[in-house]
């Protein structure tokens, strides 16, 4: 039985904690229309981690340091009412920053080392059957903390982002709200990186809370379904990807967690 | 890698090293196809930052990946697969937002249309012989090896984005600016929508074979917006825009000639320059106004 083999629970651990963080993350990213945001921070991500492979050392460092300064950037270019980054904003930095990644990858090529290019697919593409005992761990940690950050911050959060106007005129900070929901995305896509990779982590972001959205119109049952479903998505993709080894599991994730948004789309 | 090869250097004799950048075939190439993409992208990209599509470029500039990927799986040409995938994508979206009023502007569908072609592009890349390296390329471009087909294949292109958004210019302006009025005019705002994004994938799939599906969206979107910055009058700001993505391509195809560094990350900085640059200058300029 492949449940039995360390990296398939390693694999499970981490994919489920981290699955579980961007559902009820990716709730909050549909319901406030930040896709293009979360878009841009996984692509950000990829850039942190591939200088932190080109200085050499630990790419989750650069993954977080990376994410964490450019949702700060952008939560700080936003505009004051919402909160949110203008449309051109967020472009202009995400394609400077890719062009960033492009040196970064360039660079970690060219290190004696040797294995840059690899690992720039990794990061690119994720390798969450490659994740050891001590990462898998630490993923699951930090991906509590972003569950746990979500729940804390739900209420204010949902006020300001269905009408940010009177969630002001009634004392909620609205900007600082935005401020800290961005940062929370940011790490939750550093953190979702491990598992599906920078390219592929939108759909673990955005599939589950469309399909929750069409099922439930209450937020808190949204939440938690957003959440159940990405985890359900996440246990699918690694089963399918076990049974038919010949697709890579980034790849069977992804579909799993589109057929779940596919699907109540289609019914509705 | 062929750059360490040619390894040019820089002297003192600006007009000596300007005129070294033909000495090579693939210099030349890169220099026209970089301005053929450079002229494309930023008609195209200017009515994208106007309409607030940025999201919608993006994923169609992605989109162009599996295409790439699934041709070179099939034994076809990469481009045209991920010039047929950049089409079917802004199909895609166009019938998905026409349901709202405002097509292709709900950020849901098109992050799942996003999703859903890296995805596919991953597994054409990994069942491809297994070289996902070869997806970096298809991803960041290389645009040292251009051949004069290609250059064809980019000027057609061209042509067809300049003569089609010339001729719905003022109509399409109308209808991104108060899609309202317009339609109450009498303009089809939905169909202009729907030409609009296949215009808009059509110059992101040209624009890939030059930075790369990932880059394209760097020369989409950053002139625009420089020139935007800097000017509200359309007529100027177009020709701004021109300019700015013509300028950033060359300065940037150049430094990277004599430089290690790649020609993507070049670009990017240069066009990240200008548009930082335009923004403090017109803040600046209404502080002292």
């Amino acid at each position: 039985m492949i449940v039995s083999e360390e990296f398939f629970r390693n694999a499970l651990l981490a994919g489920t904690a981290i699955a579980a963080a961007c559902g009820l993350v990716g709730y909050f990213v549909v319901l406030r229309g930040q896709l293009f945001a979360a878009d841009a921070l996984s692509h950000v991500a990829f850039t942190g981690a591939v200088a932190a492979l080109a200085a050499g050392i630990d790419l989750r460092i650069g993954l977080f340091a990376a994410v964490v300064a450019v949702s700060m950037l952008l939560g700080a270019l936003g505009d004051r009412e919402r909160g949110r980054a203008d449309d051109v904003v967020i472009g202009s930095v995400f394609a400077w920053v890719l062009g960033l990644g492009v040196l970064f990858l360039s660079l970690a090529a060219s290190r004696p080392a040797g294995s840059g290019g690899t690992a720039g697919v990794s990061v690119l593409f994720g390798s969450i059957l490659g994740l050891d005992r001590s990462q898998a761990v630490t993923a699951a940690v930090v991906a509590v903390g972003v569950g746990v950050a979500i729940v804390a911050m739900a209420r204010p959060l949902l006020f300001a982002s269905v009408d940010p106007a009177v969630a002001a005129a009634r004392g909620v900070p609205v900007r600082l709200v935005g401020l800290a929901f961005l940062v929370v995305l940011g790490v939750s896509a550093a953190e979702a990186t491990q598992a599906v990779g920078a390219l592929l982590l939108l759909a673990l972001l955005a599939a589950p809370g469309v399909a929750a959205r069409r099922l439930t119109t209450h937020p808190y049952r949204g939440l938690a379904l957003a959440a159940g479903l990405a985890v359900v998505g996440l246990w699918v993709g690694l089963a399918l990807s076990a049974w038919i080894p010949v697709f890579p599991p980034s790849f069977t994730i992804v579909a799993a967690l589109l057929l779940v948004a596919a699907v109540p789309s289609a019914i509705g | 890698m062929s750059v360490a090869v040619v390894d040019p250097r820089l002297g003192w004799n600006l007009v000596e090293d300007v005129r070294r950048l033909f000495d090579y075939a693939f210099m030349v190439n890169a220099l026209r196809a970089g301005s053929l993409v450079a002229v494309t992208a930023a008609l195209v990209g200017w009515f994208m930052v106007l309409r607030r599509q940025s999201f919608a470029g993006h994923t169609l500039a992605v989109v162009g990946f599996p295409g790439g990927a699934g041709a070179v799986l099939v034994g076809a040409s990469a481009p045209v697969g991920s010039f047929v995938f950049c089409v079917l994508g802004a199909a895609v979206l166009a019938v998905a937002g026409s349901r709202r009023d405002r097509p292709a502007t709900d950020g849901a569908t098109i992050g799942l249309v996003q999703a859903a072609a890296l995805a596919c592009g991953f597994l054409f890349a990994t069942l491809g012989g297994g070289n996902v390296n070869a997806a970096g390329s298809l991803l960041f471009g290389t645009f040292l090896g251009i051949t004069g087909r290609e250059v064809g294949l980019l000027l057609g292109v061209a042509i067809v984005a300049v003569v089609t958004l010339s001729a719905l210019a003022r109509p399409l302006l109308f209808a991104s600016v108060d899609p309202d009025v317009a339609a109450a005019r009498g303009i089809r705002v939905r169909a202009l929508s729907f030409v609009f994004l296949l215009l808009l994938a059509v110059a992101a799939a040209a624009a890939a074979q030059i930075t790369g599906a990932l880059l394209v969206f760097a020369l989409l979107v950053l002139p625009a917006a420089t020139a935007q910055a800097l000017t509200t009058r359309p007529a100027r700001s177009l020709l701004v825009t021109v300019g700015v993505a013509l300028a950033v391509t060359w300065l940037g195809l150049a430094i990277a000639y004599y430089s290690p560094w790649p020609v993507g990350f070049w670009i990017t900085t240069v066009a990240f320059g200008a548009y930082v640059a335009a923004r403090g200058a017109a803040t600046s300029a209404r502080r002292w106004a």
